[in-house]
């Protein structure tokens, strides 16, 4: 008779120090109620535009189902350089400064897995989407976190960045279009950003996959900033801008020797980014600009309805620029964020995601996502309404 | 074009029937100011007309749709408008079009039965002196009107909660 076994002891220690996902216990209360109206998602009501997944079903068809080279398809890549070179002159050698990776959420993974030396400060500015602080955990560094605040619109300023830096930072991570914010950045914050990156010889990795999300004004990518290019891992994908969450379809730009360490733990761990999702990537960027802006347009609307109706109710709602979340405060109700998105949910059949979730700096906040029909976006303004009526 | 009356275009041709406080919480503008530019646009022909696609069957009035395709000669002085006009007069005719191609313009013709249908085109159309032949394609079934599926499409599932 060999000894009984508790499986919980070859958990490793790295990974039982992740801290927990708030989000979880959400999906618990959620599920088995009826006639909810969700503002929880963080992907678009759409469905991926139809000349993308026919281009898929049409791989298929032909029996395109291989591997593909580790960087990606290099029609993919070969695209990808010259979109981006056309919409900001950025100039990324396709052969040797992409990668096609397995959604952004793998690209954020390995790019700090790529760079950070145990130990190391990785400077995380929160509200932020929740998988930057495991990342950098599970990379064996020391997440430091900085907090935006409503007053700057959520906005990162040199003035509340500068006393995070240490001499053992060594990269910070922005996510502008924000998550779950909406905030995007100016061209002052971000050359005085630029300054003190260069100052105190850091890395930027950039998440920008709500880049097409950029309602006013136009985006800027960090790596288009003078002297940033080398010091940037500029991350994107295809799920937000054309509807393919599912898909998982990501990528990263950065210097030759970045990419190429990225590229080792990628060709070990994924081997490539499926084939299908690329071919669709590939079709998106080459033809999908009509769906997308059309898309964009539709958002654009909501935007202003959602943030109008939050206003009008009483939450207190600054007016997002990007993404497709709103995150109007509720701290004046009296109720923590999670009290009030708890009891919207249970009172009302609305979800909401507790702005806490996304760092401490989200505390009274609660993102709202308008990637949803305007029918819902109308039901749930007036459930909100009645529930703020009623406290 | 100004990107505020293109928002108000598209969100009318998708619903003719937003009212103007509708499409000013969509739009950061006020009732007031959407109501003229809707008038404007009204003047000017932009918009031309607000109308409804019903399924007809659902209510029991089983109309018969056709496809006509007319080969036309032109008569000195005259051009296609001319032919085009007399035609889309005839209120069965739904919609003219000129074309490239073998045909010279296609009709739509809507009428209560085949034979309806069938009679309209050989006494009205055909015996116009333009009219060189016609073929007639009657319509089995209407998938999609005017960018409408008209069908409930299976709804997809999402998660109601994902970061």
């Amino acid at each position: 008779m060999r000894p009984p076994c508790d499986p919980s002891k070859f958990v490793a220690e790295i990974v039982k120090n992740v801290p927990p996902s708030g989000i979880r216990r959400f999906f618990d209360l959620v599920s088995g109620l009826e006639d909810v109206i969700s503002l929880g998602v963080g992907e678009p009501d759409f469905i991926t535009p139809w000349h993308i997944r026919e281009m898929c079903i049409h791989s298929l068809e032909k029996g395109q189902t291989s591997y593909t080279s580790n960087y990606g398809l290099p029609e993919l890549r070969d695209e990808l350089s010259r979109t981006y070179y056309r919409r900001y002159g950025l100039d990324y050698d396709p052969a040797s400064e992409i990668l096609v990776t397995t959604g952004v959420s793998e690209a954020i993974d390995i790019a700090l897995r790529a760079v950070v030396n145990p130990g190391d400060e990785v400077i995380v500015v929160q509200p932020a989407y929740v998988a930057y602080v495991p990342a950098v955990v599970l990379a064996g560094g020391k997440p430091v976190i900085v907090s935006t605040h409503r007053d700057d619109e959520f906005r990162l300023t040199a003035e509340v960045l500068k006393p995070a830096i240490t001499s053992k930072t060594r990269a910070i991570v922005l996510n502008f279009p924000n998550n779950p914010t909406g905030a995007i950045m100016t061209r002052e914050d971000l050359e005085d950003i630029a300054d003190l990156v260069a100052e105190h010889d850091l890395l930027v990795i950039s998440d920008e996959v709500y880049e097409c999300l950029t309602y006013e004004g136009k985006h800027i990518p960090f790596s288009s900033l003078e002297g940033m290019k080398e010091r940037t891992v500029m991350l994107n994908g295809f799920s937000k801008a054309y509807a393919m969450t599912g898909m998982r379809l990501g990528f990263a730009m950065a210097a030759p020797e970045i990419i190429r360490s990225m590229m080792m733990i990628h060709q070990y761990s994924m081997l490539c980014a499926p084939i299908t999702a690329q071919i669709g990537a590939l079709e998106a960027l080459r033809n999908g600009n009509d769906e997308m802006e059309r898309m964009v347009r539709e958002y654009d609307r909501r935007r202003h309805f959602i943030v109008r109706g939050f206003n009008r109710i009483g939450l207190d709602c600054f007016t997002p620029k990007g993404a497709f979340y709103a995150f109007p405060y509720v701290g004046a109700t009296g109720l923590s964020s999670s009290e009030f998105s708890e009891r919207l949910l249970n009172e009302k059949r609305v979800v909401a995601i507790p702005g806490d979730v996304f760092g401490e700096a989200g505390e009274g906040f609660l993102r709202c996502a308008y990637a949803a029909s305007m029918d819902d976006l109308k039901k749930a303004i007036d459930r909100m309404d009645e529930f703020v009526g009623g406290l | 074009m100004d990107e505020k009356i293109r928002h108000i275009l598209e969100i009318l041709e998708n619903d003719a029937r937003a009212s103007p406080d509708e499409i000013a919480a969509l739009t950061d503008m006020t009732a007031q100011e959407v109501s003229q530019a809707i008038a404007k646009l009204e003047e000017t022909g932009v918009i031309r007309h607000y109308k409804t696609i019903i399924d007809w069957d659902l209510v029991g009035e089983n109309y018969v749709y056709a496809v006509i395709e007319l080969k036309v000669t032109l008569e000195r002085n005259q051009g296609y408008q001319v032919i085009a006009e007399r035609i889309y007069k005839f209120p069965e005719v739904r919609s003219v079009r000129l074309l490239s191609g073998d045909y010279d313009i296609s009709l739509t013709v809507r009428g209560k039965s085949m034979k309806d249908v069938a009679f309209f085109v050989a006494e009205k159309i055909a015996t116009l002196d333009q009219v060189q032949n016609t073929a007639t394609h009657f319509v089995l079934k209407t998938y999609k009107e005017d960018g409408v599926i008209l069908h409930e499409p299976e709804a997809i599932k999402r998660l109601p909660v994902s970061l």
